[in-house]
């Protein structure tokens, strides 16, 4: 293994040191700072320029610190609302799209659906990216005044008309187990002089068990996987867990421990995707199923959607000190806002009633990562407990009782926050924040320093808490159930039936659990190009072949140096075992399935993986999407027969 | 003295000017229009005369590296003969070296006939500070000093974009030359 090379970035230091003086210079204490949000994360300032900030920002404007001051939480949370779903008659179909292939010269598919005769469609959308010419990332007039209303990307409900804007996040699509769907996505994007922004695209449905067909993947030898402007593309989700074509699940139409719930929908042409997903191209996608119902009063009885099930986008912005959104496209370590956004607006709040709430919290990048506390503001030193129940959208075996919880780009957590709770027991607190504490000063990696608590400028969402003391809440209360309240095992299935799967093994019977190959995977950056065992990134072939239907051990080393990655594998959800050697035991958040795979400062961490049902092509690649863009990725396929390449 | 008075820091709304769109943008960060000679011996602006208006593939090199400057000029030998006759029509190639006080026009000649460099590709040179300008400008820098100072593990990236059309992206010098014209091609068109 190579020796650590992770120094602190002087030259941002250097520059941030230097902006803070200008403010003791002129007089002006912490306190003011806070108050006019000057400050970011690392005690960096925003968008005061004195004489060598402005001369800064003017040369690099697209540079934490560079952004005009606003005010926090002047505007409500927007929500996203839910894409509806088309009858067949919709004149968005001039080509049906339970008909396939279409012959049409605007469908970008180039290949069949799997499994669609198997699966057939029964329920339809639309949605059609477009450019939005007046986006306001605040609707507050000072705010306005120096972050304008200014274009990005986005979906919009699928209508045709140019009333039908598209907004960021995109719309939510909400779709159940059992009921097969089709998404057709038009591209309706346009060239603009925004610096930024590539228009041909690729939807990924993150998390989801889809087709290579359907999967939304950069690049494949064969097929075309984007599209460019004018065309649509027909996205299939069999609406099936994993495991729907093998001997133990084809009954059931899958394994039902293999469910899904908080996924996300979000570019990925290659070598574009971080940009892409920053300009707006990205939203939820949200399964339910006959457990996880949406409704407070059935199943697993967790908070009802829409209302108290609410889906929180993370996104960290930049803006030139004329207010224009911006992206350094020549930049290799990673990209950061110094602005946080949340569902599109910065650093809002949200009025909340005092009981349960479920949120959906995404780090949706491009290379920020969060480590996410509740604060308290007229008591920072408060420790105030929430309950995470699932990651990367897969429901944990048993929620675990957390002060704060890390998330790296890509990766999501499902945690009930309980209002009525922490007004009871800390004081009867107006407002709560959500704080990122994680100091992160380059695109590389955050310092894995956790900033002291109570700080404005790293608020994400305040919320505000409102109403009467004792409002209904018929919602599941996880407390008495949580790790470390109760104790833990590894056979736990506090939401039974949507159990961990068993974990494969080297000598189970069923080729599904029986590992059939050990691989190992060492990403490492040599002349500053990433690589995987000492290979680059190649769109025309693939490294490996896994053998369908049966699983595999991954050990994935991160010998960079002083980054961090977030590791994320298309097809299928994966269990991690250990990391560092250390078994993954019962009571830790990653005692769950996952679809990232956070890899710190030279970590090295085994995953075991079912590669089920589908065959052909997929990626693993890094989610810092700048690293990601800068390919940092490998493809690989999945065929009757696997090879037995270790070290591919 | 201070730079700024607390009043105006915390009352005034900095008056925007007007605001630079995007290519301006990138043309003043990253595009800078230092002059080079290249190993044609012809006088060029980096920005008005080689990538205004222009498809271009960037990278850094040197004449006397004993790692991957070789491999990846044979390379972008072969992603050149993969594009064909494009390259000096509509696409063109730079090849900056990081050596300037070392590498003579007369050096940068001698490498390019003998790694069979075709029309449309260019290895240039210049003043040293204004290289180094252009390699930091460009992006091909390591965020620690140490390291961005071994010339040896320098970044082998080829940046490639559509000047007019703010479009730019990268891919390793290293690669497979069929996946590296691909990419260029899904961009350059």
């Amino acid at each position: 293994m190579r020796p650590v090379r992770f120094h602190p970035p002087t030259l941002a230091e250097t520059a941030r040191r230097k902006r803070r003086q200008e403010c003791v210079d002129a007089g002006l204490t912490r306190r003011d700072m806070f108050k006019v949000a000057l400050l970011t994360s690392g005690g960096a300032l925003v968008g005061a320029r004195g004489a060598s900030a402005q001369a800064a920002c003017e040369l690099t404007p697209c540079t934490p610190g560079c952004s005009p001051p606003t005010i926090p939480f002047v505007d409500p949370l927007p929500i996203p609302p839910v894409l509806p779903a088309r009858a067949l008659s919709d004149p968005g179909f001039l080509i049906p799209p339970n008909q396939q292939p279409s012959g049409d010269p605007r469908d970008a598919r180039t290949e069949p659906h799997q499994f669609r005769e198997r699966f057939p469609p029964q329920q339809f959308f639309i949605s059609r990216m477009r450019p939005n010419p007046n986006f306001r990332f605040s609707d507050n007039a000072t705010n306005l005044s120096r972050i304008g209303p200014q274009l990005v990307w986005g979906f919009n409900l699928g209508g045709e008309s140019a009333g039908d804007v598209a907004m960021t996040p995109g719309p939510t699509i909400v779709s159940r187990y059992g009921t097969p769907i089709v998404v057709r996505r038009f591209n309706e994007l346009a060239p603009d002089s925004t610096g930024f922004g590539r228009t041909e695209v690729s939807t990924h449905l993150h998390n989801f068990h889809s087709g290579p067909d359907s999967d939304g993947g950069p690049c494949d030898p064969v097929f075309t996987r984007f599209f460019g402007i004018g065309k649509f593309y027909d996205y299939f989700y069999t609406m099936a867990r994993a495991g729907f074509d093998t001997p133990e699940f084809r009954a059931s139409n899958g394994d039902v421990r293999e469910t899904l719930g908080t996924c996300w929908y979000h570019d990925h042409r290659v070598d574009h995707t971080a940009e892409n997903t920053y300009k707006g191209l990205a939203g939820f996608h949200i399964i339910f199923n006959e457990f996880d119902t949406g409704s407070e009063t059935t199943g697993f009885h967790l908070p009802s959607f829409p209302q108290f099930d609410i889906p929180l986008f993370l996104a960290d912005k930049q803006f030139t000190p004329d207010g224009q959104i911006c992206f350094d496209l020549f930049n290799f370590d990673g990209f950061l806002g110094d602005k946080y956004v949340v569902n599109g607006k910065m650093q809002p709040f949200l009025d909340v009633q005092k009981r349960r709430y479920r949120f959906r919290i995404l780090d949706g990048g491009p290379s920020r990562f969060y480590q996410l506390f509740l604060t308290n503001p007229d008591n920072p030193a408060q420790s105030i407990p929430f309950w995470q129940i699932a990651n990367d959208g897969n429901l944990m075996p048993r929620p675990v009782e957390i002060t704060s919880t890390r998330l790296s780009v890509a990766e999501r957590a499902d945690v009930i926050i309980d209002f009525r709770k922490i007004w009871e027991r800390f004081g009867r607190p107006a407002r709560i924040w959500l704080e990122n504490r994680l100091e992160q000063v380059n695109g590389r990696a955050p310092t894995d320093v956790i900033l002291p608590p109570g700080n404005p400028a790293n608020v994400v969402l305040e919320f505000r808490l409102v109403g009467p003391d004792n409002p209904p809440d018929a919602s599941f209360d996880p407390e008495p159930v949580s790790f470390p309240r109760a104790s833990c095992s590894p056979d736990d299935c506090v939401f039974a039936p949507i159990c961990l799967p068993p974990l494969p093994s080297d000598t189970a019977a069923s080729p599904t659990d029986r590992i059939r190959l050990t691989r190992t995977f060492e990403f490492e950056r040599g002349n500053g190009q990433w690589t995987i065992n000492g290979e680059l990134m190649d769109c025309t072939r693939f490294r490996f072949t896994v053998q369908r239907n049966t699983a595999e051990r991954w050990i994935l080393r991160n010998n960079s140096g002083g980054w961090q990655h977030p590791i994320h594998i298309h097809l299928e959800e994966f269990r991690m075992v250990r990391r560092n050697d250390r078994p993954i035991r019962c009571g830790n958040v990653e005692f769950s399935r996952k679809d990232v795979v956070r890899l710190g400062f030279n970590e090295e961490v085994e995953i075991v993986m079912r590669f089920r049902d589908f065959r052909g092509g997929y990626p693993m690649h890094c989610h810092n999407t700048v690293h990601e863009d800068h390919q940092m990725m490998l493809l690989f396929q999945v065929q009757d027969t696997g090879d037995n390449l270790t070290e591919p | 003295m201070p730079a700024v008075t607390r009043r105006a820091l915390l009352t005034t709304v900095i008056p925007a000017p007007h605001p630079l769109g995007g290519r301006e943008r990138i043309q003043r960060q990253h595009l800078p229009n230092v002059v080079l000679t290249a190993h044609t011996g012809a006088r060029v602006r980096f920005y008005d005369d080689l990538v205004k208006d222009k498809k271009v593939i960037i990278n850094f090199m040197y004449v006397k590296c004993e790692g991957i400057c070789l491999p990846v000029t044979r390379n972008l030998a072969r992603v050149q003969k993969l594009l064909g006759d494009r390259v000096g029509r509509d696409i063109f190639m730079y090849s900056i070296t990081l050596k300037p006080a070392e590498d003579s026009v007369e050096d940068l000649r001698r490498f390019a006939e003998g790694q069979g460099v075709g029309p449309g590709w260019l290895f240039l040179t210049g003043v040293p500070a204004d290289i180094e300008h252009l390699r930091k400008a460009l992006g091909f820098t390591y965020a620690d000093p140490v390291e961005d100072a071994d010339t040896s593990n320098h970044i082998g990236m080829l940046r490639f974009g559509v000047e007019p059309l703010t479009r730019w992206a990268a891919c390793p010098g290293m690669g497979n030359p069929e996946h590296i014209a691909r990419s260029i091609l899904w961009d350059l068109e």
